[in-house]
């Protein structure tokens, strides 16, 4: 085969945890043969060493809260192929986004002793508010079998086997036995997006959410099965706002029990 | 309902030796006998899959023995709930059926049907190959036999035969259980179906819990099953025995938790395609699919294919889907379904009715897992008797595209 030259791919980071970009190091076995096949030419969590783009494929992982960052997402764009965002920051702005439901000058002031230094955006964004986004891969963090399989896709120049149905559905395939059917216990599994291989419910817990909302999600139809369990709308609140408190069917989820509450 | 039993299936297995006893031989089985039940079937090689309680539920799994059958307990449901509950006596088979299904192993949630590997310019193929491996289902409830039959219809009775379930099917021995007692979401007389197994069992027990004894009266349905039955310590039933099996399956059928009105059932949902309810009903769904992983009869799958990091292994997987997912009718352009009225009418009307067209059977056989495992409790029998009533209110019948998108 003649020598081609290899694929080159980048990792960014935005406002983050780094726990996705971990993901990819914890792909341990997978990562050799990824190096034979693509130049990791940007990782600054692996290595420090920086190839110049264009890159063929960029992971994007963090939202956008800074002015800073909000101009440098455009760069990346401009310098990549492909890109692919990478975790609940990245695809709904993270757990930082509960600062969208509250004006960010307040939470400044508590946490810094000087809050004149801090140039903060008011909200924190999913990287697709701002630019074109070929394929967004959720979870807090991402499941490193679907970042493997994302990158083998691309490799492959295929299509990623990354279904956007219930998480009850991977619980139904392993056998696991419903949590809120059997026990009563509060389950987000229905509307939540598949990926993580239904880990909480196969260990006797509720799905709280964390790969976000699945493609069609009865928010509305989920909350009252949690209220029949007993759920008050203050955790009603809380359980729509965590890791993906921005993405839209839950946003506007917690806001109504929000409003609940004040109501009385 | 009437449902052609494949037969077929259970005549080329098993020697018919000289056995002394016929099929459709009933004989009493001692309850501490069981065991010898099963050590027939692990002398044949067979493996032994049965019910066992397992995350406060009753699944089906690995069993060794009849000790690790759920003794003594029972479960309660209602839609959208489910909760194990103790019995006041020492039953085996003392309640209805949980959330799986013997699909998970017939028709399995994930299997590779072929890989493929790089072989310089071009590239090999190996074909998975079939699963001899003996199975002895434990336990298989009339609903589950007729599941089973519907499935064979789908996957062995077509053009295309799966060569991978044939494998699994033929190598299955299957041991059914008269059901004592129904659930609270069982409809099984209503469709037909139970809760007496008439057919496509090897042996089919019912299971007798007196205050001082403990037994079963044994059916053998195949010769093979026959052949094992002459094995056991059993003997001849006696009158008043047959009588109390009889008793048994008949208080089971008293006690459907649901019933179905079957009449003209398919031309029911086919005259009312624009019925308000499905509007209801498409507000309370979570779209989740819950209710097509747990239906014994569902069999729809998808393929993904994935590749290697080098490019140099390829592997085809069949996996559970479900027509409750916008990616099952997606063609070029978008998602033939994108509501979830229009999945969920999708649903119940191909079990309901364009199953028959398809099948020449209802694909429902009442087992009720739809209900119990719906999150939300939506009822299959439920919405049946809401079609059959004449529309509420006709300024909000659905107006929509051909497909019933609105
Ligand atoms: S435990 Fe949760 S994820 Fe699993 S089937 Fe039940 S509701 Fe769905
Ligand atoms: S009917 Fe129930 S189990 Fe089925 S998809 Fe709708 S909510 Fe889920
Ligand atoms: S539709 Fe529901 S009741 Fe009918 S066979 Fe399927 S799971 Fe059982």
């Amino acid at each position: 085969m003649a020598k081609k030259q290899k694929p080159k791919l980048a990792v960014w980071k935005f406002a983050s945890c780094d726990g996705c970009q971990l993901s990819l190091l914890d792909c341990e076995d997978q990562l050799l043969p990824l190096t034979e096949r693509i130049d990791i030419a940007n990782f600054p969590e692996a290595s420090r060493a920086v190839v110049k783009g264009p890159y063929d494929l960029s992971l994007v992982e963090g939202s956008i809260s800074t002015p800073h960052d909000a101009e440098r997402i455009h760069q990346v764009r401009r310098a990549s192929k492909f890109l692919v965002t990478i975790g609940a920051c990245a695809t709904a702005g993270g757990i930082q986004a509960l600062r969208n439901f509250i004006d960010v000058k307040d939470f400044i002031s508590i946490v810094y002793a000087t809050p004149a230094y801090i140039d903060t955006l008011k909200k924190s964004t999913p990287i697709a508010e701002h630019i074109r986004v070929d394929f967004e891969l959720r979870g807090c963090p991402i499941n490193k079998e679907q970042l493997v399989e994302v990158v083998s896709a691309f490799l492959q120049g295929r299509k990623p086997n990354v279904r956007p149905h219930s998480v009850c559905m991977e619980c139904k395939r392993r056998g696991a036995v419903c949590v809120m059917v059997a026990h009563g216990t509060p389950c987000l599994g229905p509307v939540t997006h598949a990926g993580c291989g239904a880990l909480c419910p196969a260990y006797h817990r509720g799905c709280y959410g964390c790969f976000g909302p699945m493609e069609t999600p009865n928010t509305r139809e989920m909350s009252a099965a949690w209220e029949r369990l007993g759920v008050k709308q203050k955790d009603l609140v809380q359980i729509y706002r965590s890791f993906n408190a921005y993405a839209e069917p839950f946003y506007s989820e917690s806001r109504i029990h929000e409003s609940k509450i004040h109501q009385g | 309902m009437n449902f052609p039993l494949n037969r077929a299936m259970m005549a080329p297995r098993g020697s018919v030796t000289e056995t002394a006893l016929k099929v459709g031989t009933l004989r009493m089985l001692e309850g501490a006998s069981l065991d010898r039940l099963f050590g027939a079937l692990s002398k044949r090689g067979y493996r032994l899959l049965g019910p066992a309680v397992r995350e406060g539920a009753i699944v089906f799994d690995e069993i060794n023995s009849a000790a690790d059958l759920p003794a003594g307990w029972t479960d309660e449901q209602e839609g959208g709930t489910y909760r194990l509950k103790k019995r006041s006596d020492d039953a085996l088979f003392g309640y209805a059926v949980g959330p799986h299904s013997w699909k998970k192993f017939l028709h399995p949630p994930a299997e590779r049907l072929w890989q493929a590997d790089r072989k310089g310019k071009t590239f090999e193929v190996t074909e998975e190959k079939p699963d001899t491996q003996k199975t002895a289902f434990i336990g298989v409830r009339s609903c589950d036999l007729h599941a089973i039959a519907i499935q064979d219809k789908v996957f062995l009775n077509g053009y295309y035969v799966d060569p991978l379930y044939k494998a699994r099917r033929e190598h299955a021995f299957i041991v059914a259980v008269n059901c004592g007692q129904a659930g609270g979401t069982c409809f099984c007389v209503s469709m037909g179906a139970g809760p007496k197994a008439a057919a496509g069992f090897d042996l089919a027990l019912t299971e007798v819990c007196e205050p001082e004894r403990h037994y079963f009266v044994v059916e053998a349905g195949t010769d093979l099953g026959a052949e094992i039955l002459a094995e056991l310590p059993g003997r001849e039933v006696e009158g008043r025995e047959k009588a109390a099996a009889e008793d048994t399956v008949a208080s089971a059928a008293q006690q459907m938790g649901r019933y179905m009105d079957t009449t003209n059932i398919k031309e029911l949902l086919y005259q009312n395609y624009a019925h308000p309810r499905w509007d209801t009903v498409a507000a309370r769904c979570l779209t989740c699919a819950n209710c097509t992983m747990v239906c014994p009869t569902c069999f729809c799958t998808t393929v993904e294919d994935v590749t290697d990091l080098q490019g140099e292994h390829a592997e085809r997987w069949q996996k559970w889907d479900s027509c409750f997912t916008k990616d099952f009718s997606y063609i070029h352009g978008g998602s033939i379904r994108a509501t979830s009225k229009a999945r969920y009418r999708q649903w119940m009307t191909h079990k309901l009715a364009t199953w028959f067209d398809q099948f020449g059977t209802s694909g429902c056989v009442g087992c009720g897992r739809c209900i119990t495992w719906c999150p939300v409790a939506i009822d299959i029998t439920e919405e049946v008797r809401a079609i059959r009533q004449a529309p509420q209110s006709p300024k909000s019948s659905p107006v929509g595209d051909k497909y019933g998108n609105s």
